[in-house]
């Protein structure tokens, strides 16, 4: 490696450029998928399934592999869709925490790259946000609930399904950016 | 302690997150509060993104369906119109239905509350003839239909049945110049001929100079015909004026009025009391409104004919007499009685089948019937032929084919003797044409005819209905 490009890779220009987008990606991709859940579904009803927080919030998680930050990335999304649903603030905010920390946790020890994987884990983590958001509410709510099992397997593998080529739309973004 | 947070780090920073959220639930449960602020933020952040989104969905979707709309507005326009042609046609056709039903229940609800017996139907057709006024009916002699009967509506009489076939008949209008029929006015009572002109009025003839008659009153049918029952409305004065010896009095049928598309027949009628009008004009005595049953028709009983009887009753009675004398029953069998024996009739040299039919002839192939009279076998066409003439200095010229103006046609050319009672005067020329005005007929008729000179054309001789104030 020659000076010239040793002073290149190390200017501080290109690097706060690069971390400037890349913040500003955090915050877009959140945002747009909160507004696709709060917009979309008005006018086609049945991708209201969707949960791309949740999908955004693990795509994090996995591709930072770092828990804390995965923590209060998780914790972020959660607390804006509460302050954009009627229930109580820090219901979404501490279930999105727990999958940001866990799939953190995960991405440290499995090959998140591989499609399989990260189908799995979508789904699992799709499945363990709705179970864990349904005892939430039980349990400090009191709200008396519906847990479906199979609707939410169901939903689980479809959120799985768009979560791989989401992945990788967003793994291309970030590349990009 | 700085061991322990360096190796668990992770975790307790997640505890922490955990705990801080749920103390921030517990605080909104316990508080029944809610944390403004974040809400404030978020809502804030994101409703100006939905409302931008909003806004490009509405020009941007919004413009592409209503571009992809607007491909098919020329083939919905087209289609729209044709079906808005279509529905304009349906509801045309649908109001015109509705216009009938409304007439039917009319003609119905009338056909219910009248007495009289009718049949309901329909105009199918007109008459050929450029002065004619004749329809044809979906009614014929299957349904009941016969020659001379009355065709009425619930607004007034329409004209007469002059042919019935099997299932139609042809009615001949009150409009038609040869119609006629007996009418009296509302208020004075004033008696009169109803009499066609080809034109939408009609004349009320042999009204004398000296009655009453208002515009604007009513004339109803006077029942003397024996075709239109009595009491029926024929339409309301619109120009009245004196004339050379009868007033002239002109009116508009009511019953046509708007045209004529369903009728009724009278099949059997019955008489009706005129309605009385509110004011009559003073100077006349005007006995009180008739209070026997109006259906009721008095029959000639024997040798005293009754007062109310008409002349073509008395001689119907008379031919009835004679046919008993002869042992052949007057109406009954093939072979007629031999009328010429009757004492008083005018013996002739044997009649012609179109001899005229009044006075002087007995009928020689038909025998009188009761509702028209003596008749030759001209049917409808004695109408015509006997109706008298407005001008009663002369008699006009027999036309060609008609019978009954005449009576010389088929007389010797010796002086023709004055008729002796009894005797039908139904026309003053056919009478006696020397004589002006005609003898009354030596009987106890009144000197002034009643029905005042209903011509018998109509089928009838006049006949005085039974009422009193006449």
């Amino acid at each position: 490696m020659s000076e010239y490009t040793e002073r290149l890779l190390s200017s501080p220009s290109h690097k706060d450029k690069s971390d400037r987008l890349r913040i500003v990606w955090l915050i877009v991709i959140p945002l747009i998928a909160i507004l696709f859940q709060v917009y979309v579904p008005r006018f086609v009803s049945f991708l209201s399934y969707l949960e791309l927080p949740l999908l955004i919030t693990v795509h994090f998680a996995l591709g930072r592999r770092g828990p804390i930050a995965s923590v209060f990335y998780g914790m972020s999304i959660g607390l804006v869709q509460d302050s954009l649903s009627h229930q109580p603030i820090g219901m979404f905010g501490i279930v999105k925490t727990l999958v940001g920390y866990f799939a953190a946790s995960v991405s440290q020890r499995f090959d998140v790259d591989n499609p399989i994987v990260t189908f799995i884990l979508s789904f699992f983590f799709y499945f363990f946000h709705q179970f864990f958001y349904w005892v939430l509410a039980r349990a400090l709510l009191g709200e008396a609930m519906i847990f479906d099992p199979q609707q939410t397997l169901l939903f689980g593998l479809l959120n799985a399904a768009v979560a791989l080529p989401l992945f990788h739309i967003l793994d291309k973004l970030k590349v990009a950016a | 302690m700085d061991f322990f947070l360096s190796r668990y780090r992770n975790l307790t920073v997640l505890l922490i997150v955990i705990v801080a959220q749920l103390l921030l639930i517990a605080y909104q449960v316990k508080s029944n509060k809610d944390v403004a602020l974040i809400r404030v933020w978020a809502v804030t952040a994101v409703t100006p993104v939905e409302q931008g989104l909003e806004l490009v969905r509405h020009y941007t979707w919004g413009f592409v369906e209503d571009y992809f709309v607007l491909l098919h507005v020329r083939s919905q326009n087209d289609k729209l119109q044709h079906e808005n042609g279509q529905l304009k046609i349906e509801n045309h056709y649908l109001k015109s239905e509705l216009a009938t039903a409304d007439r039917a229940q009319a003609l119905s609800v009338f056909q219910a509350h009248s007495p009289s017996k009718t049949v309901a139907a329909r105009v199918i057709g007109n008459g050929t003839g450029a002065n004619s006024k004749v329809v044809f009916i979906d009614r014929g002699s299957t349904s009941g239909i016969e020659s001379g009967m009355a065709v009425v509506t619930p607004d007034g009489i329409v004209g007469k049945v002059v042919d019935a076939y099997p299932m139609a008949s042809l009615v001949m209008l009150a409009t038609d110049p040869t119609f006629a029929a007996g009418v009296i006015s509302q208020k004075n009572r004033v008696r009169g001929t109803l009499k066609g002109l080809g034109q939408t009025k009609c004349l009320v003839d042999y009204a004398q100079n000296e009655e009453k008659v208002d515009e604007g009153e009513w004339f109803y049918t006077s029942g003397d015909d024996r075709i239109f029952p009595r009491g029926f409305p024929v339409g309301q004065v619109t120009s009245v004026h004196n004339g050379k010896t009868f007033k002239e009095i002109y009116l508009v049928p009511s019953g046509m009025q708007g045209g004529v598309e369903e009728v009724l027949i009278m099949l059997e009628g019955q008489h009706l009391q005129i309605p009385d009008s509110e004011t009559a004009t003073p100077g006349y005595k005007i006995l009180p409104a008739p209070t026997e049953a109006a259906g009721q028709i008095p029959e000639p009983t024997g040798q005293q004919p009754s007062v109310l009887s008409t002349d073509a009753d008395r001689l119907r009675e008379q031919y009835r007499q004679s046919g008993e004398a002869q042992h052949k029953p007057f109406g009954e069998g093939f072979v007629a009685p031999d009328f010429t024996k009757i004492q008083g009739i005018r013996a002739s040299t044997p009649a012609p089948a179109r001899a005229p039919q009044t006075t002087t002839a007995p009928p020689t192939t038909s025998a009188p019937q009761t509702t028209s009279g003596p008749q030759t076998t001209s049917g409808p066409q004695t109408t015509t032929a006997t109706q008298p003439s407005r001008d009663r200095e002369g008699a006009p010229p027999p036309k060609p084919g008609v019978t009954a103006t005449a009576p010389a046609a088929a007389a010797p050319p010796k002086p023709k003797p004055h008729p002796t009672a009894p005797i039908l005067v139904t026309d003053p020329t056919d009478a006696d044409p020397d004589a002006v005005p005609p003898p009354a007929p030596k009987t106890d008729k009144p000197a002034k005819p009643i029905g005042n000179g209903t011509p018998p054309g109509n089928g009838a001789p006049p006949s005085r209905p039974p009422s009193g104030n006449q």
